[in-house]
């Protein structure tokens, strides 16, 4: 049930499949304005499978972004590589969805065309995608809402029109950094059902950054702890709790999710601790 | 402590007050008529507010200068004002009528305007949007800004003679600087998150710029629409007074050579109702395109 080594990317089988994410020895350093290089991440190995939901959880600061950038191609790698579906990603990948924190939606246009964005960027036409649009909004129950402008919607609400907007293209891979991070507690728990049930339907590969060690439970099949800054892989885990798992809120409280999410915690707890000594010493 | 219980007082004294049997619906109209009641009355005080400004002012120029306190052939006098604004649309000017010489003026600051307008977009969103040439040419903007421009109209003038055209040039090259400030600034503050989701969605640069960057820095352009439209003015007028054949500034510099306030304090009128016009066509359009904005929390008053 629970490996405690990282897996190396040597030993998977070739990558066939479009949606596999493969990162070997990946390393990203920048420059800070004073002239100084900063290592975010160094050495970062890790696979997730075509269709898989991979979690990474690591204390504020450890990289976790910057490895999300890495594999969209927003960024380039200071040494190491990302690739999707077998091929070294070099400039933007197709296919590749981005779900942030913030809402990301456009404010100066409605809901419509905040998730026809999509299909409109790949060229599609505006009628097709239009109607497509509108499926999707009835699909994550916003019909009827067209014509608002995000501002008049609620917190929930927005999500789903990101979610619509983040899914419609169907990615083989959706990066979603933090996305429920600013909900509030009930919301987010619904939220999580409906991805669930949405990721059920199109079975994208997911890489998913949270500090919610529940929530990285819940919905992953693979949970990757990072150590703090410069972040590094330091341990995977792979959930073996049965699919379709229904309501997110309800799995919190069984002993199997209990007794997993206990051992992760002993994972993470060091790391955690040490990423706030690190802060807290650099308050002081 | 006592604070909490003086409340809680007050709450327990106002409910026995208030009648427990008043019906719902009635108390709400009682409160819809109140608030509209302090609405109205709110908006009288400020009109007698403004009303009252204006007799101080005028009247007591008018009075000032009747008396004798202020020498009206130097300062003028409102009611001169006013007879100079008669004679001027009445018998028009020694260099056409009126009407002929504000539309000059009015084609020279708008044609300004758009110049400026269209290429303080322009270069802002490509400043904007290019750290590199943001670097490279950033220190020659600043320098460029901190000459005094006015005095370029008087090059303008010897190098294109005294027609429409270094108008034009003048009142464009003061509202460039507004508009490009302005899109340089809202390109800065376009928000990466949506710039970085585009581009992972496939969009190309002229895409990201058509989609993101440019409605985005609406917002700022617009907002310097208004006070570019001031400038747009004031350069047409500068350069007129400069050297001209026609135009309102002529007039005023025609005024002033002839020791005649109140032509001068004239002409001032007629282009503030113009500057108001173009202010509120401004805000026409500013309303339509920025229709997607929340409405801004201070237009709701709190009771």
């Amino acid at each position: 049930m629970v490996e405690h080594r990282p897996r190396s990317a040597a030993a998977a089988p070739a990558a066939e499949e479009a949606a596999r994410i493969d990162i070997v020895g990946l390393t990203k350093r920048f420059l800070t304005p004073k002239g100084e290089t900063f290592t975010a991440i160094r050495d970062v190995t890790l696979t997730v499978e075509p269709g898989q939901f991979c979690a990474i959880v690591g204390p504020t600061g450890c990289g976790k972004s910057t490895t999300l950038a890495q594999v969209s191609g927003l960024e380039r790698p200071s040494a190491g590589s990302v690739s999707v579906g077998g091929r070294i990603v070099d400039g933007i990948t197709s296919g590749v969805s981005y779900m942030f924190q913030a809402d990301s939606l456009f404010p100066w246009k409605t809901v419509l065309a905040n998730v026809m964005i999509g299909p409109i960027l790949l060229g599609t036409p505006k009628k097709e995608a239009t109607a497509l649009a509108m499926d999707w909004l009835r699909r994550v129950g916003l019909a009827g809402f067209e014509d608002r402008y995000p501002h008049q919607l609620s917190g929930g609400m927005r999500k789903r029109v990101a979610m619509a907007a983040a899914l419609i293209n169907n990615p083989r891979i959706l990066l979603m950094d933090e996305p429920f991070g600013a909900l509030d507690v009930q919301t987010k728990a619904i939220m999580q059902t409906e991805l669930l049930t949405l990721w059920e339907e199109l079975r994208p590969s997911v890489l998913f950054i949270t500090h919610d060690l529940d929530e990285a439970v819940a919905l992953s099949d693979r949970v990757v702890i990072m150590t703090s800054s410069p972040g590094t892989v330091k341990d995977v885990f792979d959930i073996d709790l049965p699919r379709p798992r229904g309501n997110v809120q309800e799995i919190r409280h069984e002993e199997r999710f209990l007794d997993i999410q206990g051992r992760i915690w002993e994972s993470l707890r060091d790391e955690v601790t040490r990423a706030y000594e690190q802060t807290a010493g650099a308050a002081a | 402590m006592t604070t909490m219980t003086i409340a809680e007082k007050n709450n327990t004294e106002k409910k026995a007050g208030r009648p427990a049997s008043a019906p719902l619906a009635e108390r709400e109209t009682e409160l819809r008529v109140a608030g509209r009641r302090a609405h109205r009355r709110r908006v009288a005080w400020i009109w007698a507010g403004r009303v009252a400004v204006a007799i101080v002012v005028i009247g007591g120029w008018q009075w000032f200068t009747s008396v004798g306190w202020v020498d009206k052939f130097f300062y003028g006098q409102p009611s001169g004002i006013w007879d100079s604004l008669v004679h001027l649309f009445t018998q028009g000017t020694a260099f056409g009528t009126i009407w002929e010489n504000l539309w000059i003026t009015v084609q020279e600051a708008f044609l300004g305007f758009l110049l400026g307008t269209l290429l303080g977009v322009v270069f802002g969103i490509l400043l904007g949007s290019n750290r590199y040439l943001a670097s490279v040419f950033g220190p020659y903007i600043k320098v460029v800004n901190s000459i005094p421009r006015i005095v370029l109209g008087s090059i303008f003038i010897v190098a294109f003679g005294l027609g429409v055209f270094p108008k034009v040039l003048l009142a464009a090259v003061l509202v460039f600087f507004v508009v490009f400030f302005n899109a340089f600034q809202g390109v800065r503050e376009v928000d990466q998150n949506l710039v970085a989701n585009v581009r992972v969605l496939g969009a190309s640069p002229v895409q990201v710029a058509r989609h993101v960057t440019i409605p985005s820095a609406m917002t700022w352009i617009i907002a310097s629409l208004h006070t570019a439209f001031g400038f747009a003015i004031i350069g047409a007028l500068v350069a007129e007074v400069l050297g001209a054949q026609h135009g309102v500034g002529l007039i005023i510099s025609q005024a002033q050579g002839s020791f005649d306030p109140n032509t001068v304090f004239a002409c001032m009128v007629i282009v503030a109702v113009v500057t108001l016009v173009a202010e509120y066509l401004i805000t026409l359009l500013e309303k339509s395109l920025l229709k997607w904005r929340p409405p801004s929390r201070s237009e709701a008053q709190a009771i």
